[in-house]
C-alpha cells in the first residue's frame, strides 16, 4: 500500500506524468489485489477444496493425524459407495434421483406458468397490476422456514407428506413468483410491436407471443430457470421436513443423514457433496452465456 | 374495396383523453393522412382502426361492416410501424413472407410475392439479411415491403418516415405516391409533418387533441382552413395572425393599422378578429394599395426563398421575399397584402368566418 501511496503523491503535476504514475501505482494496487484475493481465495475455497481432496482418500488418510495435504493414496471407492452398496443401488444414488425429479419438474413447472404470467403483467392493462405484483413478491419476503409448520399440517391432511409431488409443488410455489418478477423485466424490454406486428400479418395473439416473442425470451429464460433449479436443488428445510423414507428423499437431506451416527464416514460425505455440487456448476457453466445476456439483454437492444 | 370509417372514438390513457370523439371516413383507394402534432391521437387512432386498442366508445366499419370487435388478424389489414417492428431474428425474406406464412400460401407463391415486392422497392440485395444488418432506410423499405405484399383492405402507416434522414424522407415520399398510384389501395398514413401531407394525401384530417378539427383535401385544408389552430399548423412558415376589428368598411389593427374591408366579412363591428396572412400572400418587393407599415426585424434566408420577418405594431408578420432581398434590421418599410387571400378568424373562438375561411 505505501507503494503506490508514494508514487502518486510524489509525481510532480505535469501532465505527461500522471498517466504513467498512475499506471505504476495500478500496478501497485494490482499485486496487492492479488495478494489479498489469493488469500481470500484460499479462505473461501479451502473447504471445496478439502471436500474434494477426502472424496478422493483413502480411510486411513482421512482420519489421518496430522491432515495429509498432499501425500495421500487417490481411491474412487467412496464415489463407488454413492452409487452402490451391497443390496445394489443405494440410498444416497435414489436420493440423487429424486433431486433430479423434483427439481427438474418444480423448475419446468415454474417456467411454464411464470413466463407467461410474466408476459400477461407486462403486455396487458390488468387492474391493480401494482398490487398484485407486489402481492407476487410479498410471498417471497419471509423466510421459507416461518411457513414450514402450516405447510406441514396441511401436507398432512393432503396426504402430500413423504411424497415427491408435496417437495414439487412447494417448490414450485416458491419459484413461480420469483420467475414472473425476473421474466416481466426480460419481456419488458421485447417491444411489444412485434406482437402487434404479428397479429397484423395474420397471427393470432398468442401465436405472435409464441412465434415472435417467446424466442426472443429464451436468453432470460434460461438464467431464470437455472436460479430456479439452483434453489429446488439446494433447498433443505423442507426436504428433511417434509420427507422421511429413503425412496423420497432428495440428496440434501440424505447427505446431512450421513452425519450423526456413531462414526462418520467422512469419505463417503465428500464423495456425496461433491457429486451434489457438480451439476448446478456444469449447467451454471453451460448456460453462463446466456446467464451474460439476461444480465446485458438490456444494453444490446437497439 | 377498401373502405375504414370510424366513428366517434374515445380512448384515455389514465387522465389523458387521447381520442376525444374522432369520426372519420376513408373512401375507397384514397390516401388519406392523419395530420396532427405529437400527442393528437393519431397513432391511436391507427391503432384502433388496426384492432391493437381497446377503445373506451366508438366503432370501427371495414368495408361497411362492423369491426369493432374484430382480433386484428381478422381485419384484413397491413401495417407499417414508426420503428418498423420488424422481426429481429429473421431474414428480410422471412419478415417479408410473414403475412403471407401467416395465411398458409404455398412456398412458390410467397417466392413470388416477396420477389415482386423485392423488385418494386429495389431491396432484392437485402432479401437475406437480417434486419440488424440494414441501415434505417432499408428497415423502411421491407417494413414497406411486408405490408405490401398482401392485398389487403387497407394499408395503415404510422410516420413511416419520420426515421428517415430529409433526403431520404423526400425520396420516399415520391416513392410511396409511386406505389400507390401503381397498387392501387386505400392508404391511412399518420404523420406531424404537414408537407408529407400536403404532397402525398387525397384527403387530410387534422387531429389535435383527439379531435378531428378539420377533414379536406390538402387544397381545401391549406387554403381554407376551419380554425385558427389549422391555420397556424398547416403551412410553413406558419401563417401570421394579426389582431383586428372591422369598423364600417375597414379592418383596424389593435396595433393602429388599417385595411380595406374584405367584402365578404360578415363580422359585427367591433368584435375581435384575427387577421390571418400567409407569407406568400405578402410582399415586401411588390406595391400595392392595400399594405401595412412596419419595420424590418430580421431575415431568413432559405436558399430559393428568404423569409423576411416584418414587426407591425408587437406582432411579427412573416413576409417572403426573392432570395436577393436585403434590409437592415429596423428600416422602415411597407408590406403589400394580398386581401383576397387573406382569412380572418373570431378571436374568441378561433373559427373562421363565413366561406370556410375565405
Amino acid at each position: 500500500m505505501a507503494v503506490s501511496v508514494d508514487k502518486t503523491v510524489s509525481t510532480g503535476p505535469a501532465r505527461g506524468r500522471t498517466s504513467p504514475a498512475r499506471r505504476t501505482s495500478g500496478r501497485g494496487r494490482s499485486v496487492l489485489e492479488i495478494a489479498l484475493l489469493t488469500v481470500l481465495a484460499v479462505v473461501m475455497l479451502f473447504p471445496v477444496l478439502w471436500m474434494i481432496e477426502t472424496a478422493f482418500k483413502e480411510n486411513r488418510d482421512v482420519y489421518a493425524i496430522p491432515a495429509k495435504f498432499f501425500n495421500f493414496t487417490v481411491t474412487l471407492d467412496h464415489f463407488k459407495d454413492v452409487f452402490v452398496d451391497s443390496t445394489g443401488r443405494s440410498s444416497l444414488s435414489t436420493a440423487f434421483l429424486n433431486s433430479v425429479v423434483v427439481a427438474g419438474v418444480s423448475t419446468v413447472l415454474a417456467t411454464v406458468l411464470g413466463v407467461p404470467a410474466a408476459w400477461a403483467y407486462s403486455r396487458f392493462a390488468v387492474k391493480a397490476k401494482k398490487d398484485q405484483l407486489f402481492f407476487i413478491l410479498s410471498t417471497r419476503f419471509m423466510p421459507p422456514v416461518v411457513v414450514v409448520i402450516p405447510i406441514f399440517l396441511m401436507y398432512r391432511q393432503l396426504g402430500l407428506i413423504d411424497n415427491k409431488l408435496g417437495l414439487i409443488l412447494i417448490y414450485t410455489a416458491f419459484n413461480v413468483p420469483f420467475t414472473i418478477w425476473m421474466m416481466k423485466g426480460f419481456v419488458d424490454e421485447v417491444p411489444a410491436e412485434y406482437e402487434d406486428a404479428a397479429m397484423l400479418d395474420g397471427y393470432t395473439r398468442l401465436q405472435a407471443f409464441w412465434k415472435f416473442t417467446l424466442p426472443l425470451l429464451l436468453p432470460g429464460i434460461a438464467a431464470t430457470a437455472v436460479f430456479a433449479l439452483i434453489f429446488s436443488w439446494n433447498e433443505f428445510v423442507f426436504a428433511i421436513f417434509l420427507t422421511s423414507s429413503d425412496s423420497v428423499r432428495t440428496a440434501p437431506p440424505a447427505i446431512a443423514g450421513l452425519i450423526g451416527g456413531t462414526t462418520v464416514d467422512w469419505g463417503l460425505v465428500a464423495a456425496a457433496s461433491v457429486v451434489f455440487a457438480l451439476p448446478v456448476l456444469v449447467f451454471a457453466y453451460l448456460v453462463r452465456k446466456h446467464l451474460v445476456a439476461g444480465v446485458t439483454l438490456g444494453a444490446v437492444r437497439r | 374495396m377498401g373502405t375504414v370509417a370510424v366513428n366517434g372514438l374515445r380512448k384515455s390513457f389514465g387522465k389523458v383523453q387521447a381520442l376525444d370523439g374522432v369520426t372519420l371516413d376513408v373512401p375507397d383507394g384514397s390516401f388519406f393522412v392523419v395530420l396532427g402534432p405529437s400527442g393528437a391521437g393519431k397513432t391511436t387512432t391507427l391503432r384502433a382502426i388496426a384492432g391493437l386498442e381497446k377503445l373506451d366508445a366508438g366503432s370501427v366499419h371495414l368495408d361497411g361492416r362492423d369491426a369493432t370487435g374484430d382480433a386484428p388478424a381478422d381485419r384484413d389489414l397491413a401495417m407499417v410501424f414508426q420503428s418498423y417492428a420488424l422481426y429481429p431474428r429473421l431474414t428480410a425474406y422471412e419478415n417479408i413472407a410473414s403475412p403471407l406464412r401467416a395465411r398458409r400460401r404455398t412456398s412458390s407463391e410467397i417466392a413470388d410475392a416477396v420477389e415482386r415486392m423485392a423488385s418494386l422497392l429495389h431491396i432484392e440485395r437485402l432479401l437475406q439479411r437480417r434486419p440488424a444488418q440494414m441501415s434505417g432506410g432499408e428497415m423502411q423499405r421491407v417494413a414497406l415491403a411486408r405490408a405490401l405484399v398482401r392485398s389487403p383492405r387497407a394499408f395503415l402507416m404510422d410516420e413511416p418516415l419520420t426515421n428517415l434522414d430529409l433526403k431520404l424522407r423526400v425520396e420516399m415520399r415520391t416513392e410511396l405516391t409511386r406505389i400507390h398510384r401503381s397498387l392501387g389501395g386505400t392508404f391511412v398514413y399518420v404523420t406531424n409533418d404537414q408537407v408529407e401531407a400536403l404532397s402525398m394525401a387525397d384527403y387530410v384530417a387534422v387531429l389535435k387533441e383527439g379531435k378531428v378539427q378539420q377533414v379536406g383535401t390538402p387544397t381545401e385544408v391549406y387554403e381554407r382552413p376551419a380554425n385558427q389552430w389549422v391555420a397556424g399548423f398547416v403551412g410553413s412558415p406558419a401563417i401570421s395572425l394579426l389582431a383586428c376589428h372591422a369598423e364600417g368598411d375597414r379592418l383596424v389593427g389593435e396595433a393602429g393599422w388599417t385595411l380595406p374591408r374584405p367584402r365578404w366579412t360578415t363580422a359585427e363591428d367591433g368584435r375581435p378578429l384575427l387577421l390571418g396572412l400567409r407569407a406568400e400572400d405578402l410582399s415586401v418587393e411588390r406595391r400595392g394599395d392595400t399594405s401595412l407599415p412596419g419595420e424590418l426585424y430580421g431575415l431568413e434566408p432559405l436558399g430559393d426563398r428568404t423569409v423576411v420577418d416584418v414587426r407591425v405594431g408587437t406582432e411579427i408578420l412573416k413576409v417572403k421575399a426573392r432570395p436577393t432581398v436585403t434590409g437592415t434590421p429596423g428600416e422602415r418599410l411597407q408590406v403589400t397584402v394580398d386581401l383576397d387571400r387573406a382569412h380572418l378568424f373570431d378571436a374568441g373562438t378561433g373559427l373562421a368566418l363565413s366561406e370556410a375561411g375565405r
